[in-house]
């Protein structure tokens, strides 16, 4: 030992960090014991080495930083005793992981401690192989592990299988060199080797057909008499869990059997008899026993029809479902699930269980049973499930609620079977939990309600009454405000009375009185309250009683705070004061929206620039009305603001992304020859609230005109709908204009900017990827990158995603890439543009990484792009 | 190299880097083991798949809130992230493993049960305390247990006897260490 050290032990160290009575303490604690252990480190003193890499691991469990002490681990491990290597692989298991490149530098002791003279240490090295190791490593270390499978002693062996599992977890191509080794570990003896064993074989199955097709041919039989013998021995003392001879075994040959059966019938009728024999026999009172039905069912499900076996499956989920423990209840319901889809009746009939399961006090479960639930759902059943659910809503956790409502709402939505029912449903659910209720689903109702003309009334009614008792709930309180503001004459005249309502007086200014309240409330946000105003403008026309007080309400909000309640109050006082002759036009009931359009926008499976482009019909209603539509639509202006690219954005904001391009590019036409009246341009103006707003909806408008590489059709689209005032003529010419100057043409870009050479970023045994560049005239900073990813191997990629990081002064951009699925030898393309803010200083850089799935099996890779042409 | 790593395509949610390696056939993988005590104090945590040390302590925050928040009584599963994480209660220490959503939950509470069994045989009715000031043997031991988060081994008595095994060697090795030094410090008088 150092007599100079000043290191404390290890003991004495954890014993002051217990001490400790605040968290600064502590961390004065650690700092000073890093301080000491860097010192000591840098003595590079042997002696200490062992106690340095303790004190740091029980450091990094506290969370603190230790990268320090990583080369410490690879010194350990180099050394030749055994406590030190004993040390250094924990070190190196807790301290790095299978990321860092330090570990590349452990492959050769890895190396020599495979082939050592000891078996410990060649089980130290095993066992950090199995938990840590990368694809490289995999590949340079697996002829040592696949001869260790063979090795004497059954410890060894077994480490052995389980690191082969994750060598060909992370090369799967490696899987076939594994294959005849698994199958001679399935007639071991020594339960461990047999777990292992087991274990191996299942995972190369789920990784290799022909391995799968192989263990199938000569192993089922095997497993099955093991399954057998290990079902009817005698109790063994040793491996007994609750009366059950090592369930853990018994689990790990249910699931290889469940693999092997699946899809093929002869291997199923093999596994028949002891698959009953353990679904029957089993005990079932603890819960080693439960473990080994759960794996039993799930493999009869699993394997191919033999009906009577599945009878039994359903049977046991059937007890498990009905039992005091929550566990047990947890995993029936979870297995039902999967039931559900061979034998939906059987389901069926414990539906009042499963539905007291959603009222369970455990959240887990709640979960469980609403998932199962709304699979249980059909044409049939769904007004009383629906039923159930909305009265638990009403008393159900607070929050519980957010999961419950979005349930009943997509289950309402897909099974409804007629539209009053779709409403008055809704309307139970805002009003109970309308403040979990997510956007779009306000946003359905809305397009639902507006389809459904005979029930404008019933439903503006409707929503007077619940929005009079729950005035806290926020969107029930929008959807009222919006109806009101579009249906305000149907509440007050008792238009289009149903049988089944009872008729109610609500006089003009009952119905300002609700929009007042909204807009007043303190905690109303800011979209209730744009939304309230373009209600109030509407109702000043429908009830020209309350002009005057609609007025008054209007000019209040000129002081708001909020600069988009101001602008739309300035607005909108404008209009009432000075315009009234093109008021009611303005006003005019929404046209209806589009159900179809909507569901698409919804899905978000079509670019925006598309599915506008196609329905101009809808987007852009027609005559004077059309910008102040447009402006009404806007529900959530500020979130217009959002750059055009996020897609899944509502359908409500999408329809006024373009919209709002339109209506600014028509009046920048306007302009320019001065053809248009001051009037118009006033109007117009309505529909583009702030410059910020302005340049992105400019943007939108050019990429529309790019998408469609054909400006006259983007010109026909857009000048259609505009106002007869306008000479059409002269907004044409503007709008080329327009675009003329914005849009790139590539004519310009070949011989405007230099030429960069292409350049392969990376490449692998199964993926090469090419960059080409070219830039943007003008911009300088921008680079456009066409990535073609080029598939190398011999199978095909699936679900393929590529991510790429840059540093702070750059700026990325990624298009969806033209395809997901990446054919054998084929390619596919994917834009990126980079924004290089030091352009001219600094050079471009980037990481990434490529994910996608080879038959079935997640593969990633990552690499650095330093070879971008220079002065990009 | 600094930035944020960022993905808008193809309709894949982006939390593939949170999520590591996830097995689409639900084989039996626990992705990491963690041992927490009531006070959320972390005892142990195994991570057999990789997380970033960021995500790591993430995890640790949003799981240890979760499970030391649920009542008694309550099923021991939780869902988190798509995933599953099994606890159980040892007096003061929870016991958690997280697992893939296909698996098998109640074997795993078996697979708990079985590490605190050997536990406590190895350091006799084993409390909180053993596994503060002797943290690195209760790695060693689940090292002995699981590899690759795949169970390795369902004695409890071949575990405890290759756990012996090792330390006598770390034994054997500090005693001819010490008696080396002795004959050096003698030999030098």
């Amino acid at each position: 030992m150092n007599p100079f050290s000043s290191g404390t032990r290890l003991r004495d160290m954890i014993r002051s960090i217990r001490a400790c009575k605040t968290a600064a303490e502590e961390r004065g604690v650690v700092r000073k014991e890093c301080a000491d252990i860097r010192a000591s480190i840098n003595e590079n003193d042997p002696h200490d080495r062992h106690r340095n890499l303790a004190k740091l691991m029980f450091i990094h469990m506290l969370g603190y930083p230790t990268h320090f002490g990583q080369m410490e681990c690879l010194k350990l491990i180099a050394s030749p005793g055994f406590p030190e290597k004993r040390i250094g692989y924990l070190g190196l298991m807790l301290l790095l992981d299978e990321r860092q490149e330090v570990l590349m530098l452990v492959t050769n002791s890895l190396k020599q401690d495979l082939n050592h003279t000891n078996q410990y240490v060649v089980g130290l090295a095993l066992c950090a192989l199995g938990n840590i190791c990368s694809a490289e490593m995999a590949r340079d270390l697996a002829p040592e592990v696949e001869r260790l499978i063979q090795f004497r002693d059954p410890n060894i062996r077994k480490k052995a299988a389980l690191c082969s599992t994750r060598i060909v977890r992370k090369v799967p191509d490696l899987a076939e060199n594994f294959v005849n080794a698994a199958s001679s570990l399935l007639k071991e003896k020594h339960h461990g080797v047999l777990i292992t064993g087991v274990q191996l074989c299942y995972e190369l199955c789920t990784i290799n057909d022909e391995a799968l097709e192989f263990f199938r041919k000569k192993c089922t039989e095997g497993l099955i008499k093991t399954l057998r013998d290990i079902t009817n021995s005698s109790y063994q003392p040793e491996y007994d869990v609750a009366g059950i001879t090592d369930p853990f075994l018994h689990i790990r040959l249910l699931k290889l059997l469940r693999v092997l059966g699946h899809g093929d019938a002869d291997a199923s009728d093999l596994m028949t008899d002891i698959l009953a024999q353990v679904a029957t026999k089993t005990e079932s009172n603890k819960n080693a026993g439960n473990a080994v039905l759960y794996e039993c069912v799930e493999t009869i499900m699993a394997i191919e029809d033999t009906s009577s076996l599945r009878v039994l499956a359903i049977n046991i989920l059937g007890r498990f479902l009905s039992n005091r423990d929550n566990n047990i209840r947890y995993v029936a319901l979870n297995m039902l699930m999967k039931a559900i889809a061979f034998d939906d009746q059987a389901v069926q009939r414990h539906r009042v269980t499963i539905l007291e399961c959603v009222k369970d006090p455990d959240a887990s479960i709640r979960k469980r049973a609403l998932e199962l639930v709304s699979l249980l759902v059909n044409e049939n059943n769904v007004k009383q499930l629906t039923k159930e659910l909305i009265d638990y809503l009403e008393i159900s956790d607070e929050d519980f609620k957010e999961d419950l409502s979005a349930k009943i709402c997509s289950i309402v939505e897909k099974f409804s079977p007629e539209k009053l029912w779709y409403i008055d449903q809704m309307l139970k659910v805002l009003s109970e939990a309308g403040k979990f209720v997510k956007d779009d689903v306000w946003h359905a109702l809305i397009v639902v309600i507006s389809n459904a003309s005979d029930l404008h009334g019933y439903t503006v009614r409707a929503l007077y009454k619940a929005v009079l008792t729950y005035s806290e709930q926020e969107t029930l309180v929008r959807v009222a405000i919006w109806c009101i503001g579009e249906y305000g004459d149907l509440l007050v005249n008792n238009v289009g009375m149903l049988g089944i309502e009872d008729p109610i007086t609500v006089t003009e200014c009952d119905a300002v009185d609700v929009i007042e309240d909204a807009i007043t409330r303190h905690n109303s946000d800011m979209t209730t309250k744009a939304m309230a105003l373009v209600a109030l403008l509407k109702l000043s026309s429908r009830f020209p009683s309350t002009s005057e007080r609609i007025k008054d309400i209007i000019v209040k909000q000129k002081g708001s705070l909020l600069l988009e309640m101001q602008q739309r109050a300035i607005e909108f006082n404008s209009i009432v004061d000075r315009h009234k002759n093109i008021r009611s036009s303005l006003v005019e009931r929404m046209p209806v929206l589009d159900e179809a359009t909507f569901n698409v926008r919804r899905a978000g499976s079509l670019p925006a620039s598309v599915s506008t482009m196609a329905k101009p019909s809808v987007s852009i209603p027609n005559g004077v009305a059309a910008a102040p539509v447009v402006d009404l639509l806007d529900l959530d202006s500020d979130d217009i603001l959002a750059p055009p690219s996020s897609s899944g954005a509502d359908f409500l904001q999408d329809l006024l992304g373009v919209d709002l391009g339109s209506s600014s590019a028509q009046s920048g036409a306007t302009q320019a020859p001065k053809a248009g009246t001051d009037l118009l341009m006033d109007i117009l103006s309505i529909g583009t609230p702030s410059p910020a707003q302005n340049s992105t909806s400019s943007i939108d408008l050019l990429s529309t005109a790019d998408v469609n590489s054909n400006p006259s059709f983007a010109l026909e689209t857009l000048s259609s709908p505009a106002p007869p005032h306008i000479a059409t003529t002269a907004s044409a010419g503007g709008m080329f204009d327009l675009l003329d100057g914005l849009s790139p043409s590539p004519s310009k870009e070949a011989t405007n900017g230099p030429a960069y050479p292409p350049i392969v970023a990376y490449e692998s045994s199964s993926l090469k990827i090419e960059f080409s560049f070219s830039k943007t005239p003008g911009n300088p900073q921008t680079t456009n990158v066409q990535a073609t990813f080029i598939n190398l191997s011999p199978n095909t990629f699936t679900d393929f995603v590529f991510q790429a990081a840059v540093p702070k002064f750059l700026q990325l951009h990624l298009d969806p890439a033209s395809s997901n699925t990446l054919q054998a030898s084929g390619n596919i393309t994917q834009n990126l543009r980079v924004t290089n803010s030091q352009h001219g200083k600094k050079s471009l850089v980037m990481r990434m990484r490529i994910g996608y799935k080879v038959n079935g099996k997640d593969v990633l890779e990552e690499g650095q792009i330093n070879n971008f042409p220079r002065g990009l | 190299m600094c930035g944020k790593l960022m993905s808008l395509e193809m309709g894949r949610p982006n939390y593939a880097l949170e999520i590591a390696t996830h097995n689409d056939f639900g084989c039996m993988n626990i992705h990491f083991v963690l041992l927490v005590s009531r006070q959320g104090k972390v005892r142990l945590t195994k991570w057999y798949s990789p997380y970033t040390q960021k995500e790591r302590s993430k995890v640790i925050r949003e799981l240890s809130g979760v499970i030391l928040n649920r009542g008694p009584k309550l099923c021991n599963f939780i869902e988190w992230r798509g995933y599953k994480v099994v606890y159980k209660r040892y007096a003061s220490l929870y016991f958690c493993m997280c697992i893939d959503e296909a698996d098998n939950e109640l074997e795993v509470l078996e697979i708990i049960h079985h590490y605190v069994e050997i536990l406590d045989r190895y350091f006799g009715s084993v409390c909180e305390l053993d596994l503060i000031f002797n943290f690195h043997k209760a790695y060693y031991i689940l090292d002995e247990l699981l590899i690759a988060g795949e169970l390795q081994e369902s004695s409890k008595k071949i575990v405890a006897r290759i756990i012996s095994a090792q330390d006598q060697l770390v034994e054997a090795a500090k005693e001819e260490a010490s008696s080396i030094s002795n004959i050096i410090a003698q030999a030098t008088k």
